[in-house]
């Protein structure tokens, strides 16, 4: 193994530790009202079929969805996808795989 | 996982580098053909030759359990443990140890080795970072195999917006170098949070700003004079104010480090200069939890915010250096801190004379936090090589300087008040007969820097939290 690789993978906490080291993850909103929810389909088979039901179900239920999708399946999402995405909405779902 | 040297036996340590591992080299033969005999080579694992059990540890992971300060090395193992050692090449004690197949026919009876590969500057904190304890008291955060580093520490928020070096245990072991206090030492409270901060913890912090390990008897002096309760660190962070902490340095430690005090002393370029005002306010930040937008609540703030530090030039002997001024002893060093706005240029390319300078010069610094405020702050006024020239040529020295610019910063308290020159902004009515001080009996710093060319010098305002001197003033500390 790359030895600059195995050296960077440990740093040292420069913080007051008074927080955890992993981020707890967002709450869940207490309601959709006014809400936009992202539709993220990252290009995997039959992806869009599960965000389209996904889709119809919210539409059912009054609440905004706005669809994105990745260029390809094989590599991270573009910077310009997540920054329209965080512009644009509130909540994200992503179809993960087939 | 390293193989497991025998129980009993010899073990030498050597690299193909040391001449004395090279002359020494028959004599390894002949102690391979005598009994059971490990050599471990630091630098290639094809020396030496004609030896049967060559260990390669180019890795030092042999060298570093063994502690190995100097090859050759020859130890002599008896049931599992060292029963004797001895460094270099010497003929009595290798036969003492190894008896007279290592007698080195020919040879000379003594000659020194050379120092390990193990010791050499900054591998011995790396190894013990591989392979040893660090004994490190923070709490270790992995990151990805693939992920960047730099990257996970903007993630966490660890950043003031710039890369910063990551905190990794070799170069926090290599800052920790730099000074003789130790690790778990409580430097101070840090605000807001009023967080304990340890000298590990201004280690990482300077590790992270890219100090290097001689700074550090500077960043803890510079640490401990902002914690000084007369500096107000934590209202100089929460105002709204443009202010940060200005940390001007004195003294032999400055030349030490080479800080900048000449060309540009006020901006880039130099790693002191850079990196030491910045681990302070990386310190503030991540220890103390004072985030812009946070408990950092400056309207506009300063680019000085992310690093303000800078030498005062003590090369003329007729000045006195600013520390000296505020009561330390001449030959020591020094910081002083000062709550610093940002940095306005003054220009005068027509005064000759002490007289004419002054005047000019108190046009400008009138303008500090406001023309027609005289409670806004204090300031310090950077004189540079042009300027003061025409002061030394005046035979004025610091004191001359400091009386004539106090009596040239007085305006009657008439041109002052609300309303007056028909701006809203000014003193209260009440101060319509005063003769007021724009500044603080002693809060006019004159410190000298800069380049040998330009009529320049800069005037750098205070923040406003000065007007009560007994509550908050400018600070200089000794650095110890």
């Amino acid at each position: 193994m790359n030895q600059v690789m195995t050296h960077s993978s440990k740093l040292r906490d420069p913080t007051a530790e008074t927080s955890p080291t992993r981020r707890a993850r967002l709450a869940p909103p207490a309601s959709l009202d006014g809400k936009v929810v992202a539709l993220m389909d990252i290009g995997k088979s039959r992806g869009s079929e599960f965000l389209d039901r996904l889709e119809g179900h919210f539409k059912t239920a009054g609440v905004a969805t706005k669809r994105y999708r990745k260029p390809t399946n094989t590599k991270v999402a573009p910077p310009a996808v997540l920054q329209t995405i965080a512009a644009e909405a509130q909540l994200a779902v992503i179809a993960l795989s087939d | 996982m390293i193989e497991v040297l025998p129980a009993d036996g010899l073990v030498i340590v050597a690299k193909h580098e040391c001449h004395t591992c090279v002359l020494v080299e028959p004599v390894m033969q002949s102690l391979d053909r005598a009994g059971p005999l490990t050599v471990i080579t630091q630098d290639d694992p094809a020396f030496p030759s004609g030896v049967g059990r060559v260990l390669d540890d180019q890795q030092l992971e042999r060298s570093f359990h063994l502690n190995i300060e100097a090859v050759p090395t020859l130890i002599r193992f008896e049931g599992g443990r060292e029963v004797g050692r001895t460094v270099g090449w010497d003929r009595a004690e290798w036969t003492r140890l190894a008896g007279e197949a290592a007698a080195g026919e020919g040879l000379p009876a003594w000659q020194p080795g050379c120092g390990s590969r193990s010791v050499e500057p900054g591998v011995q904190e790396a190894l013990i970072a591989r392979y040893g304890d660090p004994g490190l008291a923070s709490r270790e955060i992995p990151v990805g195999e693939w992920d960047d580093p730099i990257e996970a520490c903007f993630e966490r928020g660890w950043s003031d917006g710039l890369p910063v070096v990551p905190p990794t245990d070799e170069r926090i072991l290599r800052m920790l170098g730099g000074t003789d206090r130790k690790p778990d030492e409580i430097v101070g409270l840090i605000p807001p949070n009023l967080a304990p901060c340890t000298v590990e913890k201004v280690a990482i912090n300077a590790v992270m700003a890219g100090c290097k390990p001689e700074y550090m008897p500077v960043v803890l002096g510079v640490l401990e004079a902002a914690l000084d309760p007369l500096f107000v660190l934590h209202g100089l962070l929460c105002t709204t104010h443009f202010s940060g902490p200005l940390v001007i340095i004195n003294g032999p430690a400055a030349r030490a480090v080479g800080m900048n005090s000449g060309v540009n002393a006020l901006g880039q370029g130099n790693r002191a200069n850079a990196t030491i005002g910045r681990a302070l306010q990386l310190i503030v930040r991540n220890v103390g939890g004072g985030l812009p937008g946070g408990m950092d609540r400056a309207t506009l703030g300063n680019p000085g915010k992310y690093t303000f530090c800078f030498a005062e030039d003590e090369s003329d002997p007729d000045w006195e250096p600013l520390a000296q001024r505020r009561g330390i002893a001449a030959g020591k060093s020094a910081v002083t801190l000062f709550h610093a706005e940002g940095v306005h240029g003054f220009i005068d390319q027509k005064s000759r004379t002490p007289e004419e300078l002054t005047r000019s010069l108190a046009m400008g610094l009138f303008g500090v936090g406001h023309p027609k405020l005289c409670d806004s702050g204090n300031a310090v006024l950077v004189l540079s090589p042009e300027h003061y020239r025409i002061f030394k040529e005046g035979g004025w020295n610091r004191r001359r300087i400091e009386d004539e610019l106090h009596q040239a910063l007085k305006r009657p308290g008439r041109d002052l008040i609300h309303g007056a020159q028909g701006v809203p902004e000014g003193l209260p009515a009440s101060m319509a007969d005063k003769i007021v001080d724009k500044f603080q009996p002693d809060g006019l710093l004159i410190v000298r820097a800069g380049g040998p060319a330009g009529l320049f010098s800069a005037i750098i305002g205070g923040w406003p939290g000065q007007r009560v001197r007994e509550e908050c003033q400018a600070v200089t500390h000794e650095i110890r």
